[in-house]
């Protein structure tokens, strides 16, 4: 509330020598958002009142305030983009926008911002519309305690909950997507944050990311998305405190990693996916205290990654720790937490004093021939891994954690 | 149940080897659980408890029991008394004795310390385990008059089951590795009591990883309602077809 | 009574019974002897459904034993060896056996008096002596009065005076006019007991004659004679 006063105060202050403040409603000068829009000049407020409003397109290319009372329903028939924001120090608040036409040739969304600076959308619920929020070529928007739902079904027959392309600076907080094909879609977008946000139940990836460098995800929860989360030909990335939960399915990765380097992966929790993290092609990453519960696979490496540092983790309850499709070993593991881990601790130090090793002969068995994935936990692939673990024969014997800990971290 | 049946449970209960399995299930069962501090590892030994030991047992004890009631089964035979019913109460009698040895054993601290799905299912599975290896029993020792034989046949047949099938399975796997064969495998497990037990619980307990590539296959296959009812059902019929081929050849053996 | 017709039985390759065909009817009392392995007890079992048939009938009161085991109710039963649950006690297994059948019959508890089982009820089957199981054997054979008795090698094991008191209560259950089938090598103790003999030899009935016919016809007085006779006649 205090927030909303500030913001409120502050822009009052700074317009309101010039600025008018125009009503929509059915028993409100204006009828119509359109009317109104033409009458407007930059700086002025639209204050919408409740009621649907079907009026097709409503472009706004005026620095205005769009602020719905009570959630006015802007209506888009599945027929037109509902807002398309060509102006730039605008704000829309506060409406409830549905029905958002379905292309797939020129996207329409249901608010779509265009080439422009310092947009403000917050606190509206989209519901149903093919794009939720479109950004493109835009620099420091702010996108904000939005609920976004559709109840997509096919891939190819609905956009993204909130997408963003080629632009700079945004702020994406507070916002909850589901049902949508990505529920954040970033290309192109650098030195962003998203932060708070909660993306459950999308239909390909609960946050899709691209060439997108410089950029931070912080405190997010991606639960039950077809394929989880994916980061991709990206640099500089910081992933910190998102949980990652309930990615299921095959292809579906808690956290998808493809060319990514130079990033840090911190105090994320990774909550029964099939696997946590898929590293592709990864370097320089930082694994950093985060963790892995009741996953299928703790973490794919793959051999085409290296110089990766995975460190003071916890590996818990997962059916494979780590899997790996190759004999390279580039990466290190230090002083993580595995509960799979049989050593002794002699000297009371807390680090296992015999090295963990924390690839089983059945994950690389698995790895080449997925098929045997039947036999998991029977005698025979007990016997294996048992064996395997003694005398590392086909396993690389420097997939290894010198330091594992005899007891969890607190995290 | 019937008289003989129950004669049979009582001489049973009286048997010290069975008073001996029940106390080591429960010996094992209550010290994985309290020793381990998350359930999921205590479930994995129980896992294979109930995978290896409980047919072993069952069907070494039930094999050695079905031998040495040769005079029991020549008394009756005396009497008035139909032969199937004869062999139907020896069969009841055995599965009835060795599940109560394992639910006191085993399914009490499972229903204790596992979470319900997980160790419902895997109380369920045991129970199923425990009654098919019986059923193997009677068709291993009706194979053969000679006791010492009829046991090498349970053993071999257990052996096949818990450990054999599933390196051919594997050695097959990777000959045909370029195949689609996920499917063929779903087929292949119904050819064993054990594997099919496993997977059942497999998809409680390792339901990420089931959850990708192959699994999901399986998952689909064994997942849903109609799965599991084929699964129960397959492992009905391990229990219904050594059993009534056993009954068929007991009723015409000479004795 | 017991209606035997065309009956073989082969084991694998050996041939135990031989197309044996057989009346035996009420009030007699029937000697089946023979060498050691020409299929007595073979016979004996096959009567009692023990042992399946390979050809042939047998037709209890003109019903076929193989379609009905109810015929059983009327046959006691004492097996050449008895052999028993080894952990039950004396006690267990008659109380065991009278559940079963669960007759409201008259039981004939005689020879458990005249055995004097009464007093060692509690003993294991185990760790009885030969001769005390044949008592078991023999009491449980007339405890439910049979119409049938089938005694194989009956007096063997048994002490002199056991052995008495089973021969009186043979002699007693033939004046009511059952059947009774019995095997035995002992020839001498026949004489006073039987009333036809059956004659086996590898797996076929040689003869089967009334005593008398057979005293008339070798001129002997003891059947063992009479049966000496017959041999060295046909050798």
């Amino acid at each position: 509330m205090k927030y909303k006063l500030t913001i409120l105060l502050s822009v009052l202050v700074q317009f309101y020598s010039f600025a008018t403040t125009y009503e929509v409603g059915h028993n409100k000068p204006f009828k119509s958002i359109k009317s109104a829009l033409k009458n407007v000049k930059n700086g002025d407020s639209l204050l919408v009142y409740e009621g649907v409003y079907k009026e097709g397109n409503i472009v706004i290319n005026k620095e205005i305030k769009l602020i719905g009372k009570n959630y006015p329903v802007l209506d888009g028939q599945k027929k037109f983009e509902i807002l398309s924001v060509k102006s730039a120090n605008t704000l829309i608040c506060g409406f409830r926008v549905q029905h958002s036409g379905y292309a797939t040739l020129d996207d329409p969304g249901a608010i779509k911002v265009y080439d422009s600076h310092n947009v403000t959308i917050r606190d509206n619920i989209l519901d149903d519309n093919f794009f939720g929020i479109y950004l493109q070529y835009c620099r420091n928007c702010i996108v904000k305690n939005n609920q976004i739902q559709a109840y997509g079904i096919e891939e190819q027959q609905i956009g993204n909950g909130i997408h963003c392309w080629k632009s700079d600076s945004l702020q994406i907080i507070a916002n909850k997507i589901s049902g949508h094909r990505d529920g954040i879609y970033f290309e192109f977008v650098t030195n962003s944050i998203i932060w708070r946000n909660i993306s459950t139940g999308n239909i390909r990836y609960g946050l899709h990311f691209m060439f997108s460098n410089n950029d931070s995800y912080i405190t997010n929860v991606f639960k039950n998305n077809g394929a989880g989360v994916s980061v991709m030909f990206t640099k500089n990335v910081k992933m910190i405190n998102n949980t990652f939960e309930e990615n299921w399915g095959d292809a579906a990765y808690g956290l998808f990693l493809k060319e990514i380097s130079d990033s840090y992966i911190f105090g994320n929790h990774f909550i029964k996916n099939t696997s946590a993290i898929h590293m592709e092609g990864t370097s320089r990453i930082k694994v950093e205290r985060n963790v892995f519960e009741s996953n299928g696979w703790g973490m794919k490496i793959q051999a085409s990654c290296m110089d990766n540092e995975v460190t003071a983790n916890n590996f818990i309850g997962n059916t494979f720790d780590i899997s790996t499709n190759g004999s390279l070993v580039l990466n290190t593991f230090n002083g993580n937490y595995w509960d799979k881990y049989e050593g002794y601790d002699l000297d009371r130090n807390h680090i296992g004093d015999v090295p963990y090793h924390p690839l089983s002969l059945f994950s690389v068995i698995v790895e080449n021939n997925p098929p045997a994935m039947l036999l998991f936990r029977s005698f025979m692939v007990s016997l294996l891994d048992k064996s395997e673990k003694m005398i590392p024969s086909l396993t690389p014997d420097n997939f290894v954690d010198n330091t594992p800990l005899m007891h969890s971290l607190g995290l | 149940m019937n008289r003989i049946g129950k004669f049979i449970v009582l001489d049973i209960l009286k048997n010290k080897i069975i008073l001996v399995y029940t106390l080591i299930l429960a010996v094992l069962s209550w010290g994985v659980f309290s020793l381990e501090d998350n359930s999921t590892k205590g479930l994995l030994t129980l896992l294979n408890v109930v995978l290896l030991t409980v047919p072993l047992v069952s069907v070494i004890f039930s094999t050695i029991y079905i031998y040495n009631s040769s005079e029991f089964i020549e008394l009756l035979l005396s009497q008035p008394i139909r032969r199937s019913k004869i062999w139907l109460s020896l069969f009841f009698g055995l599965s009835i004795s060795l599940l109560l040895a394992f639910l006191i054993g085993a399914g009490i601290p499972i229903l204790v310390y596992a979470p319900l799905d997980i160790g419902g299912m895997m109380l369920l599975v045991g129970i199923f385990i425990t009654v098919v290896f019986v059923a193997i029993a009677f068709l291993s020792s009706i194979a053969t008059r000679d006791k010492a034989k009829g046991i090498g046949i349970a053993i071999l047949l257990w052996m096949f089951f818990a450990l054999l099938f599933d390196g051919l399975i594997l050695f097959m796997s990777f000959q045909f590795a370029d195949y689609p064969i996920e499917k063929i495998m779903v087929v292949v497990t119904a050819f064993n009591p054990i594997d099919l037990a496993r997977i059942l619980i497999l998809l409680h307990l390792d339901v990420s990883a089931m959850m990708g590539y192959t699994g999901a296959i399986f998952k689909d296959f064994f997942g849903n309602q109609v799965g599991i009812i084929a699964a129960f059902t397959i492992l009905l019929l391990w229990v219904a077809v050594p059993f009534i081929i056993s009954l068929r050849k007991f009723r015409r053996k000479d004795l | 009574m017991i209606e035997i017709n065309n009956l073989s039985k082969h084991f694998s390759k050996l041939k135990v019974l031989n197309n044996v065909s057989l009346s035996c009817n009420q009030g007699e009392c029937i000697a089946l002897i023979g060498p050691n392995g020409c299929g007595k007890t073979t016979l004996i079992k096959c009567i009692l459904g023990m042992v399946i048939p390979t050809e042939g009938t047998i037709k209890y009161k003109d019903i076929l034993i193989e379609d009905t085991y109810e015929y059983r109710k009327y046959i006691g039963y004492m097996p050449q060896i008895g052999r028993y649950p080894d952990n039950m006690s004396i006690g267990q297994i008659l109380d065991m056996i009278k559940e079963i059948r669960k007759t409201d019959m008259q039981l004939d508890d005689d020879l458990f008096y005249q055995f004097q089982l009464k007093d060692i009820l509690f003993k294991k089957m185990r760790t009885l002596s030969g001769g005390t199981t044949q008592k078991v054997s023999a009491t449980l054979a007339f405890l439910f009065n049979p119409e049938v008795l089938i005694l194989d090698e009956p007096t063997a094991g048994l002490d002199p005076l056991a052995s008495e008191i089973l021969k009186e209560k043979i002699i007693a259950e033939k004046k009511k006019g059952k059947l009774i089938l019995i095997t035995s090598h002992l020839l001498s103790e026949l004489d006073d007991l039987v009333t036809q003999i059956i004659f086996m030899q590898d797996g076929n009935v040689k003869f089967h004659k009334t005593v008398d016919e057979l005293k008339t016809s070798t001129g002997e007085e003891k059947i063992s004679k009479a049966i000496a006779h017959i041999l060295k006649n046909n050798n």
